[in-house]
């Protein structure tokens, strides 16, 4: 069904899309670039932090309390999971710290499971953002627009923290060489452990903000993640802007192929990230040689 | 994925039940065979030479029909506690039944298929050559049932089937091994579709959701063709793979689409997720909604959102007026687990019913003889009254129950959430045997 109303709808959707894959990756990517661990739980991640939105909402009624609580949560969460588990996974070898993870991600899927079911569980969107915005040329949920905004100035709270701090030009030298940075009296290890936490954070945050965009479920994360690889390849391992880059077009293949046909939309998905791992395999924005 | 390899991998909490399963099977002791002239086939007579039968349960207790998959686990676990005491309810269904079948306790193991068919071959080939299952089940998804039905075929071992709406799964899929309780693709368009036609006229633009595998696209096909003969027409219809987690862009197209209708075939998550979002993107107050293949808990879970809302199903628990059965199960049901059963339990509880009375009339558990007891084709009573199974396909003939959702001002309780609108004589609805190329096979 190609028409101009349609395809200007579905590149603005693509847009909304790719924004929330955008913020997911980037929590992934930066603790990868970071760590060099591959987080397999960042979707179980993304999952609690729905789901402890979801109970501070319950409780307070307010949305702003639940995306406040479901962040801090999930950064605490992963800062406990750093200190506790994952920094003995630092020195061995990628398929331990894969394992160990996903196994993480598992209890922590299972756990939400046994406590609220697997029934969906619904997150309403704040009162302001409630019902259909008219573009003119589509109407389109009110939330989904306010949570590109949302997305944009929380990609630009992580852009401030990477690029205009102390912090950020650590954790940037760590992505480029950790034994350098390390040997500079640097405590890299305290730095893993906030970079992993603020990783955790954008993952719950995400959580929240999309759950009234979608229902809760324990195995949201799941779905999410492996759309969240495939941006993180397509944009390159290890680079914040990337993760923006192949969210976006993520978004937008998924959002214009199911235009012409709904079945290829993951298809073409897939395709892409084939392509840019042939033609440029360390991803668009990321660098060659880079673990 | 390496998300799905490390999964196969490592189990979960079905881990516990299957070994639990294992272990109790590996310590049954040793009873010498049965006096029977019966040549050993499949699993038979080692799967029952002791004091026990096994059963194989493979449901999804994760992935996007998790919810409807425990559901249907507990109408399976009813049913076995009632055939093993021999309850009031079974005898009327299998009169002959008096404690377990032909006197052995049913035992069971459960998997989680995850709603993949692989997974759920691997546990049921496990319960199968580790238990010696005598019976197999499993479903909530047809692809799983269509695997299911090819490994049931192979081992010479009985697949009574779970929740399964395609029309393969008793057509082109069919196999000798397999049976089908409940309504499925076809039916359920010919009992909606005539209601669809009556409420909201003729000639009319359809916009379609469908999920990509063999459910999706025989129930979306079914009503095509019923809808066509009513000069309805096709706007769009946007098939989405299992588990999409967001249907922004197929919602998208169905606003553009100028469809009067919006034919939901999504099941599960997919079919809760799917409404709510189209509610969000204002495609419901533009067009009406259908659910054809009614999903346990959909209305729970959409907060609402099938208020007016037509929706075929296999059970709808409010029958209980019309069916004493009904009332029996529901009864039972909701004491055990304290809410009123949809129809993945009622699916599932029917379907042990029914396979404890053709193994009870077979005066064995030998499968030749209990499939030959199902093609006899008699009449038996259910939970939505008499049925009986097709010897040509397998397939239970039986009524499609037509709801509607109720407004939240009409409800007498928190469960009251349809208003049956008509309950389909099944003989009416079925297609010819042969219409989708079902050919058995063989006994042995």
């Amino acid at each position: 069904m190609i028409s101009w109303p349609n395809l200007v709808s579905q590149l603005f959707n693509g847009l909304a899309l790719g924004a929330l894959l955008a913020l997911i990756s980037s929590g992934l990517t930066i603790i990868y670039g970071t760590l060099g661990v591959l987080n397999l739980a960042h979707g179980a991640m993304f999952m609690i932090g729905g789901y402890a939105g979801f109970v501070t909402y319950q409780y307070t009624g307010s949305f702003i309390l639940a995306v406040i609580a479901g962040s801090l949560f999930v950064m605490l969460l992963g800062v406990v999971m750093e200190r506790t588990i994952i920094r003995h996974f630092y020195h061995r070898p990628h398929e331990d710290q894969l394992l160990v993870t996903f196994g993480l991600g598992i209890c922590f899927v299972e756990i939400i499971r046994l406590i609220f079911s697997s029934q969906s569980q619904i997150v309403p969107p704040p009162a302001l953002f409630q019902g259909i915005t008219n573009l003119g040329f589509m109407f389109y949920p009110t939330y989904r627009l306010a949570v590109v905004g949302i997305v944009a100035i929380a990609l630009g709270a992580l852009f401030i923290i990477l690029y205009r701090t102390r912090l950020g030009m650590i954790v940037r030298a760590g992505i480029e060489d950790s034994v350098m940075v390390d040997s500079l009296g640097i405590n890299v290890y305290r730095v893993f452990m906030i970079v992993f936490g603020i990783g955790a954070m954008a993952a719950g945050f995400a959580g929240i903000v999309n759950a009234p965009v979608v229902s809760l479920t324990p195995g949201i994360g799941d779905d999410i993640l492996v759309q969240t690889f495939v941006v993180v390849v397509i944009g390159g391992v290890g680079s914040f802007p990337g993760a923006i880059l192949g969210g976006l077009i993520a978004g937008e293949i998924i959002s214009v192929t199911s235009m012409f046909n709904p079945g290829y939309a993951y298809v073409m998905l897939f395709a892409a990230m084939t392509i840019v791992l042939v033609v440029r395999p360390h991803g668009l924005l990321g660098v060659q040689g880079r673990e | 994925m390496t998300d799905d390899l490390i999964r196969r991998g490592l189990s979960r909490r079905g881990l516990l039940q299957t070994t639990a399963g294992l272990i109790g099977g590996s310590m049954l002791p040793a009873m010498p065979a049965f006096a029977d002239d019966k040549p050993a086939i499949g699993t038979y007579p080692a799967g029952v030479s002791g004091s026990t039968a096994f059963i194989g349960i493979s449901v999804p207790r994760t992935g996007t029909y998790a919810v409807q998959g425990e559901d249907e686990l507990k109408g399976y676990q009813l049913a076995i506690e009632h055939i093993n005491e021999g309850h009031e309810l079974i005898k009327k269904i299998s009169p002959k039944t008096s404690k377990g079948v032909l006197g052995k306790e049913l035992k069971f193991g459960v998997a989680d298929s995850a709603a993949k068919p692989n997974e759920a071959v691997q546990a049921q080939q496990r319960f199968i050559s580790e238990n010696k299952a005598i019976m197999i089940t499993g479903g909530t998804s047809s692809a799983v049932a269509v695997a299911l039905n090819k490994l049931a075929q192979r081992e010479h071992v009985i697949f009574v089937c779970g929740i399964s709406g395609s029309n393969d799964t008793t057509g082109k899929d069919c196999v000798r091994y397999g049976f089908r309780q409940n309504f499925f693709g076809q039916t359920a368009a010919a009992a909606i579709g005539p209601v669809m036609v009556r409420e909201f006229g003729k000639g009319k633009k359809a916009a379609y959701l469908t999920p990509d595998y063999t459910y999706g696209h025989t129930v979306t096909k079914s009503m095509q063709d019923f809808l066509a003969t009513a000069g309805w027409t096709t706007a769009t219809n946007q098939v989405a793979p299992l588990g999409a987690p967001d249907y922004s862009s197929y919602l998208l197209n169905v606003a553009n689409s100028g469809a009067d209708v919006l034919i939901n075939v999504n099941w599960g998550h997919d079919a809760v997720l799917s409404t709510q979002q189209a509610k969000q993107f204002g495609v419901l107050d533009k067009m009406k909604l259908v659910v054809p293949y009614q999903v346990p808990f959909i209305a729970r879970e959409t907060g609402g959102l099938m208020q007016g809302v037509y929706a075929a199903t296999d059970y709808w628990w409010t029958i209980e007026d019309k069916f004493p059965l009904a009332k029996m199960f529901n009864e039972a049901f909701e004491k055990k687990y304290g809410y009123k059963p949809e129809w993945g339990a009622e699916n599932a509880y029917v379907s042990f019913a029914h396979w404890a009375r053709m193994c009870e009339e077979a005066g064995s558990f030998n499968p030749p003889d209990v499939i030959k007891a199902y093609e006899k084709g008699e009449t038996i009573p259910s939970l939505v009254g008499d049925v009986h199974y097709r010897p040509e396909d397998h397939q239970c003939v039986r009524p499609v129950i037509i709801v509607k959702g109720k407004q939240q001002k009409d409800m007498k309780n928190k469960e009251d959430w349809y208003d049956v609108v008509e309950i389909v004589p099944g003989e009416s609805l079925m297609q010819k045997p042969d219409a989708f190329g079902c050919h058995l096979g063989d006994y042995t």
